[in-house]
């Protein structure tokens, strides 16, 4: 299953290669030309002679962490890669570098605390990483600085139609946008697999450079907080509503007419959707929508509950739902809808 | 079986204090290869037999290391169908965060404890630690079908799998105790290739982790000649003094104080010294916060010891143990109880 392929694959920003492997094999029989560029980035090119050029865009990066040092214990050090919560990592396995090297986060035990510890956040500087070697030697010989560490998460199915696993954001735009590329349009379609969203939104600049489009539409997974203890009126998404439409957030103004008829084909097919109930935050909508001489933009999100941790939770429902939305939608392109 | 793969199948099996069933359950099936007989009592303890060669005036050791672990339990399920829980043993709230569980209803199911977005959080409370009260487990199933499947007081794990680090160090939720339970596996293996008069209870005890209770029955059922209870101590690690901890793989840390027989000590640190097996000593002046508190005053008093096994991040999810340490502490145990006779126990009343 490619969703979960992709979300237990390594890859937090700046080290995508096995993303980028799995989304060119997946797509090897349907895609002939491929475009790649300085930072990394992988665009589907699906050329047609005429009709707007489209790009559909989702980050293949996830946040992580990267080994900063190693002890004369043997223990690892290390810096977070994109927004993390020190809050999460403590008690966690986690992988190192391409080897997958096992490891543990640990702490202190509770009965050497004081009991005002037991209130204190655990700052990441102060947390490291257990590979079970007893001296820097012999770390080194498995580990080097620099090395990337991904969550060991399982990816797994549970509840009601509903999936867990790590990297949702971005791993469940790029399983929608690798199943929209199996399909051909009338007009040039360009599918492309980001870098470095989680660390500044990086890749999606560049690559909108280079394809020039007329209009683009983001694929994300998206904060989700409908959980107990939290106001309705505070939620940013709700898990199973269906593809988030969002209006505007901190790095993009959404395009009013391709929202109107994301939503005029959401309503006429039956499909449920929301909008995002919250303005913070930002995704690759922000870089596309300033490249060149500006680009109409919307970003469709998957709600994805505790993002930016080890585990997050998203509804397949919504998947299914988000990508028969944008696949309308591109039919629609097809059908003269023009921005 | 390999005694890493028995620590393995015990630390993924569940036993949380008060519901030990299903690890109690693989742990009888096992010893019940290496044992004569295996029983269990009204606590839950397994108790294992293995008796000693001669007729007469046999020793009797008891054993005894806790299968239990710690856990959650469901105290309350909202309106949504999210869990409330509280904890069941010493359980550091901040370890909880992002955590995946199992909880154990009518069936296992897996859930999540997320961190609500920080956003959302006032500005003073994003540098605080979540008190656990403000936590909650997402099944991500709607309400009704969690009370169908949920009950209060049913009881929660994390989600582990056993993790080997290195050729030597392994990690997983439970290694607290059931790492002791792999060490009297170990000994009673080597007690195969070994003479012991003997009559030996190799006992995986219940409810350690919230008040001894196992210990305390199982002692005055066997009312042994000399108890010996296994457990962890705090492996040594940055940010924690020395004094608390022992190095990991440097064999078995043996205590001595009040807690802990003089001759039995004296005894274990012998033989330590003649069969070459490395150890390190572990001054307890009281209490040594394990089962061996309680068997030592039950019924007329018992004679006893301790050794334990350095363990990183204890009362964690990835505790960490050294097998080297689980096979020294096997072999030493195993040296010990060949070692004793009914005179050796004569002695133990001569102070």
């Amino acid at each position: 299953m490619l969703l979960k392929k992709l979300s237990e694959a390594f890859g937090p920003s700046g080290c995508e290669q096995e993303v980028r492997t799995i989304l060119r094999e997946e797509l090897k029989d349907h895609i002939s030309e491929w475009q790649r560029d300085a930072l990394g980035n992988l665009i589907a090119c699906k050329p047609a002679a005429a009709g707007p050029r489209v790009m559909v865009a989702a980050h293949m990066d996830e946040v992580g962490l990267m080994i900063s040092s190693v002890d004369s214990a043997g223990l690892l050090h290390f810096h977070k890669v994109g927004g993390i919560d020190d809050r999460v990592l403590v008690s966690k396995p986690v992988l190192i570098g391409k080897g997958r090297v096992p490891g543990v986060i640990g702490a202190k035990a509770i009965h050497l605390q004081r009991p005002e510890e037991r209130t204190q956040v655990i700052p990441h500087r102060s947390l490291f990483i257990d590979i079970g070697a007893k001296s820097k030697e012999e770390a080194l010989e498995k580990v080097k600085i620099g090395d990337y560490v991904i969550f060991a998460t399982q990816y797994g199915e549970l509840g009601a139609s509903m999936a867990k696993g790590k990297a949702f954001d971005d791993r469940a735009g790029c399983a929608i946008l690798a199943e929209l590329l199996k399909e051909d349009y009338s007009f040039p379609l360009y599918g492309a697999f980001t870098v470095q969203e989680e660390v500044g939104l990086r890749g999606a600049g560049v690559a909108a450079y280079a394809i020039e489009p007329d209009l683009a539409i983001v694929l994300e997974g998206t904060t989700c907080n409908d959980v107990s203890g939290i106001e309705e009126h505070e939620y940013s998404t709700v898990i199973g509503g269906g593809p988030a439409i969002t209006f505007m957030d901190t790095s993009a103004v959404g395009n009013k007419a391709m929202i109107r008829e994301l939503v005029r084909l959401a309503e006429a097919n039956g499909i449920p959707y929301q909008f995002k109930g919250t303005v913070t935050g930002g995704n690759d909508a922000g870089r596309i929508n300033i490249s060149r001489a500006g680009v109409p933009v919307v970003a469709v999100s998957i709600p994805c509950r505790y993002i930016h941790s080890p585990v997050s939770l998203l509804s397949l429902a919504d998947v299914e739902h988000s990508k028969a939305l944008v696949k309308l939608f591109l039919r629609s392109i097809e059908g003269g809808f023009r921005v | 079986m390999q005694t890493k793969e028995f620590l393995k199948q015990m630390v993924e099996a569940t036993g949380v204090s008060g519901s030990e069933c299903r690890v109690a359950d693989f742990i009888s099936r096992v010893y019940g290869e290496v044992c004569d007989e295996v029983r269990s009592d009204v606590l839950g303890n397994v108790i294992g037999f293995k008796q000693g060669a001669g007729d007469t005036k046999r020793p009797t050791i008891m054993l005894a290391g806790h299968m239990d672990e710690i856990g959650l339990m469901i105290t309350k399920i909202d309106d949504k169908g999210f869990l409330k829980f509280t904890q069941v043993g010493g359980v550091d709230q901040r370890t909880l965060v992002a955590q995946e569980v199992v909880v154990h209803g009518r069936e296992d199911l897996i859930g999540i404890i997320g961190l609500k977005p920080p956003h959302l959080m006032a500005p003073e409370d994003r540098g605080k630690a979540i008190p656990m009260r403000d936590l909650q487990i997402d099944l991500g199933l709607p309400a009704e079908k969690v009370r169908e499947l949920v009950s209060v007081g049913d009881v929660v794990t994390v989600n582990r799998s056993f993790m080997e680090l290195g050729s030597d160090i392994v990690a997983c939720k439970a290694m607290d105790d059931r790492a002791a339970v792999a060490v009297i596996y170990e000994c009673l293996q080597e007690l195969k290739k070994l003479h012991h008069t003997a009559d030996i209870y190799a006992v995986a005890t219940t409810q350690e982790e919230v008040g001894l209770r196992g210990a305390t029955v199982s002692t005055y059922g066997i009312n042994p000649d000399i108890g010996i209870a296994l457990d962890v101590c705090h492996g040594a690690m940055p940010g924690v003094p020395e004094e608390d901890t022992a190095p990991m793989g440097k064999g078995p840390s043996i205590a001595f104080g009040a807690n802990i027989h003089p001759k039995v000590f004296e005894q274990l640190t012998k033989l330590a010294k003649e069969y070459n097996i490395p150890y390190t000593l572990d001054p307890t002046p009281a209490g040594t916060g394990t089962d061996l508190w309680a068997m030592q005053v039950v019924r007329a008093g018992i004679p006893t010891a301790l050794l334990s096994i350095p363990s990183r991040y204890m009362h964690t999810s990835v505790e960490t143990v050294s097998m080297t340490d689980v096979k020294l502490s096997g072999r030493l145990l195993a040296y010990f109880i060949a070692s004793i006779d009914a005179a050796f126990v004569e002695g133990l009343l001569c102070y």
